[in-house]
Parts: C-alpha cells; sequence; structure tokens
C-alpha cells in the first residue's frame, strides 16, 4: 500500500492544473440541454480536444493521451477544482468509449474513438423503451437483418442528450423470435438517418435533457453493430459496469459539491443549527469515502481487475449523496430556495435548485437505485430470487 | 499510489481467519462468555503463537514488525469471530504505547505480550472505563497530564458488567506516584494522543468484519427460512435491507483502510482519519445490527441464536475509544475550524 502519488502523478496534476487554469472558461456556460449551451459545449470540447485533454486515458492514436485511470482520476479532480464545464458528450467518452475499447473492431474503433473525444460526434443513449424501463430485458424494437442493413422499427424514450445529439448507442431485438436477454444486440445509429424522429421532451427542471426517438424502418449498416449479434446484453452490461461503476461520476464532482456546500455554510453559519452543520461535515466524509473508494477501485482495475456488480454499489452511494447535499444546500438558503436565478431577491441562491432538481434523477437514471438494490443483493450477497 | 494490501498482510490474513474459523467458534466464543474472567488464556497463548498478540512489536521484543496496515486486517477477522480477547487494548494500543514509553518498560513487557504470557490494558481520559483491567498484570493510566504505569495488586479494580460479555470493562482507581509515573505534559500528552488514535482504529478495524459477518448471517438465515412459500430473502423488502448495509460497509471499509495508513505514517491528518474511520464503520456495524436483527424476525431476538455475538459487539465498539458524537466532534472541528483542505483532490494530501 502506497498512499502517496509518485513524481510522475504529481508532475501529470501539475500540467493539467496548468493547462485548465489557462483555458478553461472562467464564466460558466449556458447549459448544454438548450440550443446555445450545447454549441458553447461543443466548442469547449473541441478546444480540450486540441489540447490532448479530451479523454486522457485514451491511447493517443484515439485522441487521448495515454495515460492510466489513476491520472484520469487526477485529470477529474484538476477538472473540477477548475470549474471546468460540464462534459456534453459524457454519453459517448464514459459509457460508449470504453465499451468501444472492448467490443470494438480494428475499424470501428478508428471511426468512432477520435470523433468521440473531440465531440464532434455527440452521443444519445437508447435503452428505454415505453414498456421496457427498469426491466431493460422487456425490450421489443426491433432492428431486422436486410442484405447489409439493419432495418430498425419502434421506440425508444428518455434518450439522454437526444435533443442534441447526433448519434445514438442502444440495444435492439434483431432476433424477432428471441426473448427477455436473448436475441438482443448493440447498435450505433446515426440520428439523421431517414425513418428516425426525435422529439425532445421537456424534462422536470424545464430543459430538454432527454427524448423520445421514433424509428419507422430506419437503415442502419449492419457494420455499425458492437459486438456479436444477440450478445447485445453483455456489451450493454459493460456499458452500464462504467456508468454505475467508474466514470460517469468521478468522486471529483461529488468532493465539489460537498466544497461548495461547506462554504454556503460558513456564509450561512448563523442560521445553520448545530444538526445542520454536522449534516454537512458527514457528506464531506461521505464524498471522501467516495474518493477512497475509487482509488481503491481505480488500484484493483490497474492490477487487472475488472469492474463487476459492485458497481451497483456505487450507484446507489453517489445518487444519495448527492440528493442529501442539495437537501441540505436548501436549507442554509432557506427562504430564498425557492427563488429561480432571476428573481430579483435570489444573490447568492447559486445553481443549487436547478442541481438539486438534477440530483433527484440521479436514483432514477443508469437503472433505478431499487435494481441496484436487488442486484447488490442477489449478486454479491447471493440472496434467492 | 496504490490502495491494495500487500501479499504478505493478505496471506497473514488468511491465516488468522483460518484459525479462529476454528479456534473461535460461536460455541467457543459462548464458553469464554460464561467464565469467570470472560477469557481464555489458552487462546490467548494460540494468538500469540501465529503472531496477533506482538503484531506491531518490534522483532527484537519478540513481535512481528508490521504496521497498522496489516493490524486492520487481522482486526476485521476478530471482529468477523467476535473474538473476546484483548487484541485491541493489548495488541493494537499498549503494544505500541509501551514502544514509545521504552526503557524497561518496553523490554519487560513486549516480550511477554508477543509470547501470549501478559494482557496489558491501557486507561485513556475518553473513556471512565478501563477493558481487561481485572485479567490485565499491568494498566498503562492517564491521570490528568500524566501517563502511569501500575501493576494490577496496586489499583481498585471495580468491574462493571457490560451489554457485551466480551467486552469485560472495570472502573480502575491508584495512587499515583512518581514511581508510577512514566510520561508527563507534552510527552503524555502525546502519548494519550496516538493511542487513542489507536484504539479507535482498532475498534473500526474490528466493526468492519461485525459488520460482514452480521450480513452473511441473516443472508444464510433468509435463504433457508420460507414464509409465503419462499425463503424469505427473495423478498424485495428483505433485500434491501441487507443491501444497505453492504452499502455502508463498502464506503467504511476504505476509510479504514486510509486510516490505518495515517496512523502508520504518522500523518498530519491522523487524528481527523481515525475518527472518520471509526463513524463510518461503527454506523455500518450498528446498522448491520438493527437490520440483521429485522431480517431473523423473532428467532433473532434469543438468546439461543448466535446472531446478538456480533450485534453486541457492533453495540460494544460503538462505546469503545470514543463514540460517535465525540469522534464527529473531531471532524467537524478539523474541517469547520482548523482549516483542513477540501475539496477535489484533497484526499491524499499530508499522507505522509
Amino acid at each position: 500500500m502506497d498512499l502517496t502519488y509518485s513524481e510522475r502523478e504529481n508532475a501529470f496534476r501539475a500540467e493539467a492544473r496548468a493547462w485548465l487554469e489557462a483555458n478553461a472558461p472562467t464564466v460558466p456556460l449556458p447549459s448544454f440541454d438548450t440550443a446555445a449551451g450545447a454549441r458553447a459545449h461543443r466548442e469547449w470540447e473541441k478546444r480540450l480536444d486540441a489540447g490532448g485533454w479530451a479523454m486522457v486515458p485514451w491511447p493517443t492514436e484515439y485522441g487521448g493521451r495515454g495515460a492510466n485511470l489513476l491520472e484520469w482520476l487526477v485529470f477529474e479532480e484538476e477538472y473540477y477544482r477548475a470549474h471546468a464545464p460540464k462534459r456534453i458528450n459524457q454519453n459517448g467518452i464514459f459509457l460508449l468509449g470504453p465499451t468501444l475499447m472492448e467490443y470494438g473492431t480494428p475499424a470501428q474503433k478508428a471511426r468512432f474513438l477520435p470523433k468521440i473525444a473531440s465531440s464532434e460526434e455527440v452521443w444519445a443513449q437508447g435503452w428505454s423503451e415505453p414498456n421496457a424501463g427498469s426491466d431493460m430485458a422487456a425490450i421489443t424494437t426491433t432492428a431486422l437483418r436486410d442484405g447489409d442493413h439493419y432495418v430498425i422499427r419502434g421506440q425508444k424514450t428518455w434518450a439522454s442528450r437526444g435533443a442534441f445529439a447526433d448519434w445514438l448507442f442502444g440495444m435492439f431485438r434483431t432476433d424477432p423470435a428471441s426473448e427477455r436477454h436473448h436475441g438482443l444486440s448493440f447498435v450505433l445509429v446515426p440520428l439523421d438517418t431517414p425513418g428516425i424522429t426525435v422529439r425532445p421532451i421537456a424534462q422536470l427542471d424545464g430543459e430538454t435533457g432527454f427524448a423520445e426517438v421514433f424509428f419507422d424502418g430506419a437503415r442502419v449498416p449492419v457494420e455499425h453493430r458492437l459486438g456479436a449479434e444477440g450478445e447485445g446484453w453483455s456489451v450493454a452490461m459493460s456499458t452500464a459496469g462504467f456508468e454505475r461503476g467508474l466514470m460517469l461520476r468521478s468522486p471529483a464532482r461529488f468532493q465539489d459539491t460537498a466544497a461548495r456546500l461547506m462554504a454556503l455554510l460558513r456564509e450561512n453559519d448563523a442560521s445553520a443549527s448545530e444538526t445542520l452543520r454536522d449534516d454537512v461535515v458527514r457528506c464531506w466524509m461521505g464524498a471522501e469515502a467516495y474518493a477512497l473508494e475509487t482509488y481503491r477501485t481505480v488500484s484493483r482495475l490497474l492490477a487487472g481487475g475488472k469492474i463487476g456488480a459492485e458497481a451497483s454499489l456505487n450507484k446507489i452511494f453517489w445518487s444519495e449523496l448527492d440528493i442529501r447535499m442539495h437537501e441540505l444546500a436548501l436549507q442554509l438558503l432557506g427562504d430564498r430556495a425557492e427563488l429561480l436565478r432571476e428573481a430579483p431577491a435570489a444573490e447568492g441562491v447559486g445553481t443549487w435548485l436547478d442541481s438539486y432538481l438534477f440530483a433527484l434523477s440521479g436514483p432514477i437514471y443508469a437503472g433505478t437505485n431499487e435494481i441496484q438494490r436487488n442486484i447488490v443483493a442477489e449478486r454479491i450477497l447471493g440472496m434467492p430470487r | 499510489m496504490d490502495f491494495r494490501h500487500d501479499e504478505d498482510p493478505l496471506l497473514f490474513q488468511e491465516t488468522v481467519r483460518d484459525f479462529l474459523t476454528k479456534e473461535c467458534t460461536p460455541e467457543a466464543v459462548r464458553a469464554i462468555w460464561e467464565s469467570k474472567t470472560g477469557r481464555s488464556p489458552a487462546l490467548w497463548k494460540k494468538l500469540a503463537e501465529i503472531g496477533v498478540t506482538g503484531l506491531l512489536a518490534p522483532e527484537e521484543h519478540g513481535g512481528m514488525g508490521f504496521d497498522e496496515t496489516t493490524l486492520v486486517l487481522l482486526l476485521e477477522e476478530a471482529g468477523r469471530a467476535a473474538l473476546p480477547e484483548p487484541v485491541i487494548g493489548t495488541s493494537a494500543v499498549a503494544v505500541p504505547l509501551l514502544g514509545e514509553v521504552g526503557g524497561a518498560l518496553a523490554s519487560e513487557w513486549l516480550p511477554r505480550i508477543a509470547a501470549g504470557d501478559a494482557i496489558v490494558a491501557v486507561g485513556h481520559p475518553v473513556s471512565p472505563f478501563v477493558e481487561d483491567a481485572h485479567v490485565a498484570e499491568l494498566l498503562l493510566l492517564a491521570q490528568g497530564e500524566e501517563l502511569h504505569a501500575v501493576k494490577r495488586g496496586d489499583a481498585r479494580i471495580t468491574e462493571q458488567p457490560a451489554n457485551d460479555p466480551g467486552r469485560r470493562i472495570a472502573s480502575v482507581a491508584f495512587t499515583p506516584s512518581a514511581a508510577t509515573r512514566v510520561a508527563e505534559g507534552e510527552r503524555a500528552r502525546a502519548l494519550l494522543a496516538v493511542a487513542l488514535d489507536r484504539g479507535a482504529l482498532a475498534c473500526a478495524a474490528e466493526a468492519l468484519g461485525v459488520c460482514d459477518r452480521l450480513i452473511t448471517q441473516a443472508v444464510s438465515y433468509t435463504a433457508q427460512r420460507k414464509q409465503f412459500g419462499k425463503p424469505v430473502g427473495s423478498f424485495q423488502a428483505v433485500k434491501h435491507l441487507l443491501a444497505n448495509v453492504k452499502v455502508k460497509l463498502e464506503y467504511a471499509r476504505p476509510v479504514v483502510w486510509r486510516a490505518a495508513w495515517s496512523v502508520a505514517q504518522g500523518s498530519a491528518h491522523r487524528a481527523t482519519h481515525v475518527s472518520m474511520a471509526k463513524l463510518a464503520a461503527c454506523e455500518a456495524a450498528t446498522l448491520g445490527a438493527k437490520s440483521a436483527l429485522q431480517a431473523h424476525g423473532a428467532i433473532g431476538y434469543t438468546w439461543e441464536q448466535d446472531l446478538h455475538l456480533w450485534m453486541r459487539r457492533a453495540w460494544s465498539l460503538e462505546q469503545s475509544w470514543g463514540r460517535g458524537s465525540f469522534h464527529l466532534g473531531r471532524v467537524r472541528r478539523a474541517v469547520l475550524e482548523d482549516g483542513l483542505p477540501i475539496g477535489p483532490g484533497t484526499t491524499f494530501l499530508g499522507g505522509a
């Protein structure tokens, strides 16, 4: 065990910090779930990619920096420390990218990864359907072979980033006679394909962060299938592992929230009860525990380990910590907690209300926490189905 | 940066686990509970033979020369077995304390502890009670700003029966003199501060094992017990109850490991890291106790069912070496008053 950074890791941190200090926007960009915000975020991603910082653990030929996962954690810490913009292509860089590394052919990697890194192609997720939410194996949207194309018919919903994305990855039923998690395939779909209609959905905060996607005979080349035909479920589980287990929510995000919550406590110290102060301290401890557990996971992965069902523990932990921190922030804001940013009396309320609404989606997306608890109980603890 | 244990500590952990599975069964624990002293000199001797009692003692005193990062792995096993022996007070706290005091005290007592021939108890101002005072040959006792070493015969010991028959505590009174004093002033304060951190760290490590065992007991019982024609463990309400404990446990373990590293390295933030570990692990264990009891139903509420071996251990660890409120207070002061660095990238600052 060695809980100190090596010289190489310290040098990497210094380099990342210097670049971010010189390049990260000093004024927050508008939300990437608005048209103007999506444009601004794509510009930022282009700059990040030009600097070689878009996805540091990827090999250089795919737009990465050839760093290891530990250095990725360090980069994330510096990224949040710099309050750099949220990642519009998080579906691409954190979820699809690692899945492509594992399942993609050399041609697919060369075709897709560099444009994911540069966000020239922004990705949406296509998992849920109107009748397949927590029960993802109930997917009915079909992708049937016709020569060297799949013809897709059906509907996806809650497609994150669907409104402003270029591509969608998701699971489709390639064997119409199949049931449950058999006969599914993981397919990459250009959203400008004829026969696809994207209808943005306004979320709880009013922004169009997800969309319905209708497929009416859209033709997609078979070469856009990731992994073997009918093996989509295993490919999707790998994506879900990255999503829940490591990449989507790095600890720096919650450490930053905890630090801002602590600052809010200082600003409102006079009105904070002893209990509220203790609760804030407990949240900081939670964020630190999450960081420590992530370092432990990364150490394990670097030594050849894999992410398995324990990804579900992560997802439960960070999503509930995030809500707790935002609830406390609203308590500290008191009477002003309900004010929108444009309200004349809203000075100092920051973005807590918006991010509280977003935090509430945490226990729902990436598989509800009820499903995660079932996974923990059945696959980690070995309880009967 | 590598947050993994080396091979030797892991092998040692396995050895201790196998040993305790064989030697410290629930029946054995109950037999020790019912004995007069609540301790088994034979078991203590065997623990010494595999190197547990003198784990932290230097090799020239008959010890193993390991540090706290190994200690926490062994104590997790002690918790898993609800081992009723003074591994916290003597092995985790008294041994390094004697080493720091040095001189004749160290050379006389460390070899005897390492050989399993002596128990040394520690009385700290954080608690009015001293664990194992009734069987200790030597007591290291705080008195104001001083540390004293007192033979059991020279102390007045009043046993205080407690909820966990595996925890034997007593009030201790003695007459301090120049002959008993081993440290005073700043030096005594420093010795007592690190002793407290070692005690709390050891409790945290044991609590991990206790929590893990509580989950295992509940999983195994609910797989067998049927109601409505199905194992009760197949119901989501029961699954989620135990999944919640597992989440707490897995997010406590790295906090305990890091605290062990900080104690071993003498990190600037040692005390804060230890308090975070004690809070996280004891909260996991007490939630484990409550949830495992609920999962068992009425059978868990009996003396006959073994479950309470670990429930009582969870509760007594919470009481030992500073309760939750004490440790939360230390973290709160560090973060809100003493300017501990917080935010992304600060986790391992002051780590060595």
